[in-house]
């Protein structure tokens, strides 16, 4: 039963949901090789799980509490400036709660039959756990110090799962350029977290706490918050891989697929747009920031959503569809639309978390295989794997009453309202690319004749059901999770309603009904031709034969991927690393050693000449005193 | 009656030389007894004008210059006693252990 004044031990509470997989991370640390790999394996899928259990029950008594704080200490405190280490949860942070331990759980729970032949599946799980605890710290800080560190924690663990087979050198080099591309963004956030405490603290308010920020924030001029958003921004096109940070994600595909599910597409590349969420009423009051994301957004949705059409990695293949989402999710921010956006990052975190396992589950069944061109007919040797795949595939595609058509269409829907009708025609172009770049993923892993090779033919087995039932959940949480955001000529938007006491009344519509199911079939029109188009190409024919040098111009460009890194590399590395090594071979050891040394040197030669004065004889210095007596003899007499 | 200026002169003399026994000389007992020669030549100065100005204050200072003087020779003469069974002399040049 839900008291009427909760007692402050039941806030308390709190605290736990991160602390628990934190606390099993440090256990599996020390004692996870001495408890076996199955054992510590378990732990760590219960820590998450105990923490799912504990975000389940904030999240039922939300709405009759309201918001729960929990605070732990005091972290800083200068002045009158303060920072507490202390969680909230409201609806937007319980939202983001469940998708964090619920999908994280599953992924726990997967990974425990993914990794089970690894010899580093202890290292895996305390780096997973670690993952969760600062994800949980990001989302449930109360204020931006806390969302930091979680932030960066998060890229930390990144990092360290990236490259968790760091025996082949290019993981390691992978999950350098997740690093570091992050750390550009995280420049720029913490230049924003910076601008913004010391501009209201000129104003006479130091505080980063969210509820004072946003009484607090229009306090501000309008080019103020302008350059703080973008700031912002900008470590969110780090962190959320949008246009032109969003390299890394791609390459970030090298960890294991576990990782590639939980970090790379549910939860911590949504992180920019949770920020943005969280800080919505700062963003509100920038309109020509929300311009740029949507713009941003809708241009990476395009982008990836083109490079995606051509790989052959069948994890690059969703590594581009991620990104092309994220930029959907950014362009819903763009135009005002906060709960679109975290629709679409809840249903996201299903479909795309499936369709992620399910490439895990293939690549695991045929032995570590990844390029696609080497599978097909998979259908029959892995029926649980194939059909939860096509329910994600209908997901992602926006198939009526799947979850993406529920997200994805509001946010199409959102954009066309808001009159973005450039915007608009690029996400429904996106949107044909994205049905027909799954579509031909389907056909090429599932359908037509195995090309795999013999040897990997005779291991063909469906994954076992640590393996599958995470598979299944997500698939039905892929139907049924946008439900909730339903058009209103449908049964009403819930999603909005319960978002409502953090991003504030969604404005009404002023279009019809009658045009907003206009423009749902025209998506649905140019859905159905992305996947004829597909079917024609990829389905029909059986078996695929993918162009491997030739094809048009448009084809090469969109396989090289716009050659967007070899242009950094061009542009950004190379003159970086000539730098670098200006600096090694001719500032640091003439300019920086020189400048040190020479300093040494000099006290040295002085010391050489002036330290043959101390001979020990005693008569020289009484001589030495004799003469300062007689100095200080004569310089008295002279004053008589 | 004999001058001031003579018993000053006088007290100079001794005073310089003690000042070059105790920068030259080779023995660390001459030293010591030159350095007994300088504090001999300022008590000098002091009675000399203690009489010139009819005051005592000159030779109550006089007295306690003499027992600074013994106690410094007592303890003086026991370094040089301990040194000479360290080292088997005297000669302060051999002395120099404290240089660069």
């Amino acid at each position: 039963m839900v008291s009427p004044e909760p007692s402050i031990a039941a806030y308390d509470l709190l605290r736990w949901i991160p602390l628990i997989p934190l606390l099993v991370s440090g256990f599996n640390l020390f004692f996870g090789r001495a408890l076996g790999k199955q054992t510590a394996g378990a732990l760590a899928v219960a820590a998450v799980g105990a923490s799912f259990a504990l975000a389940s029950y904030v999240f039922w008594q939300l709405p009759a509490r309201g918001i729960w704080r929990d605070m732990v200490y005091t972290w800083i405190e200068s002045g009158s400036f303060q920072v507490n280490f202390s969680f909230q949860v409201d609806a937007l942070t319980a939202v983001m709660l469940l998708i964090v331990t619920g999908i994280g759980f599953l992924i726990h729970l997967y990974s425990l039959g993914y990794m089970a032949h690894d010899d580093g599946m202890v290292r895996f799980f305390v780096y997973l756990n670690l993952f969760i605890f600062f994800m949980l710290l990001l989302v449930m800080g109360d204020n931006l110090l806390i969302l930091f560190v979680g932030w960066e924690g998060v890229g930390l663990c990144s990092y360290l799962l990236i490259g968790f087979w760091h025996h082949d050198h290019n993981n390691t080099i992978a999950g350098n350029k997740a690093f570091i591309v992050n750390r550009i963004g995280d420049l720029g956030f913490i230049l924003g977290i910076f601008v913004l405490v010391t501009e209201l603290g000129r104003q006479g308010i130091w505080t980063l706490d969210f509820g004072e920020l946003q009484t607090h924030v229009k306090m501000l001029d309008p080019a103020t918050i302008t350059l703080i958003t973008v700031l912002l921004f900008i470590g969110a096109t780090g962190k959320s891989a949008q246009l032109p940070l969003f390299v890394w994600l791609p390459d970030a595909m090298a960890g294991p697929t576990p990782v590639s599910a939980l970090i790379h597409a549910a939860t911590m590349v949504t992180a920019g747009v949770y920020m943005t969420a969280r800080l919505h009423f700062l963003f509100a009051l920038a309109p020509a920031t929300l311009a740029l994301i949507a713009v941003i957004g809708a241009a990476t949705a395009f982008f990836a959503a083109t490079v995606a059409l051509t790989q052959n990695d069948i994890k690059k293949v969703l590594a581009y569809s991620t990104v092309s989402q994220l930029g959907y999710m950014f362009l819903a921010v763009g135009v005002g639309a906060f709960g679109a956006a975290i629709l679409h990052v809840f249903t996201h975190a299903f479909f795309k978390g499936c369709l992620f396992l399910g490439s895990g589950s293939v690549i695991h069944a045929l032995g570590g295989e990844q390029d696609m061109r080497k599978m097909g007919g998979l259908k029959a040797h892995m029926p649980v794997t194939y059909w939860t795949y096509v329910i994600a595939t209908l997901a992602i595609a926006g198939v009526p009453f799947t979850a993406g058509f529920f997200s994805k269409d509001l946010i199409l829907w959102q954009t066309f309202s808001h009159g973005e009708m450039v915007l608009w025609t690029i996400g429904l172009i996106t949107a044909g690319m994205t049905t027909f770049y799954m579509f031909r993923q389907l056909f090429m892993v599932f359908h037509g004749e195995c090309r795999a090779d013999d040897h990997a033919k005779a291991h063909l087995h469906e994954s076992p059901a640590v393996m599958t039932l995470p598979l299944m959940i997500l698939a039905a949480g892929s139907i049924f999770s946008g439900w909730l955001g339903a058009p209103e000529y449908l049964w009403g938007n819930r999603w909005d309603h319960w978002l409502e006491p953090v991003l504030g009344a969604v404005e009404a519509h002023h279009e019809s009904v009658s045009t907003e199911i206009i423009v749902t079939l025209i998506t649905l029109a140019v859905v159905v031709s992305g996947f004829l188009l597909a079917y024609v190409k990829y389905g029909k024919a059986g078996t695929s034969t993918e162009p491997q040098t030739g094809g048009g111009v448009f084809y090469q460009i969109s396989f090289n991927k716009f050659y967007v890194d070899e242009a950094y590399d061009l542009l950004l590395v190379r003159p970086f690393t000539v730098l670098s090594g200006f600096f090694a071979r001719v500032i640091d050891p003439w300019v920086i050693d020189g400048t040190v040394n020479g300093v040494a040197a000099t006290a040295r030669g002085f010391s050489n000449v002036w330290r043959f004065l101390q001979t020990g004889n005693v008569q020289h210095y009484a001589a030495m005193f004799l003469t300062g007596a007689l100095a200080l003899l004569a310089y008295f007499l002279g004053q008589l | 009656m004999v001058p001031l200026n003579y018993y000053l002169i006088l007290s100079a003399v001794i005073f310089a030389i003690g000042v070059i026994g105790v920068l030259i000389r080779r023995n660390l007992i001459v030293v010591l007894m030159s350095i007994e020669l300088m504090l001999n030549a300022v008590n000098l100065t002091f009675i000399a004008f203690s009489r010139y100005l009819g005051s005592v204050e000159g030779q109550v200072v006089v007295f306690f210059v003499m027992a600074v003087a013994a106690a410094e020779a007592v303890i003086g003469l026991a370094i040089v006693i301990s040194v000479f069974r360290h080292r088997q002399s005297l000669d302060p040049q051999e002395m120099q252990l404290l240089k660069w």
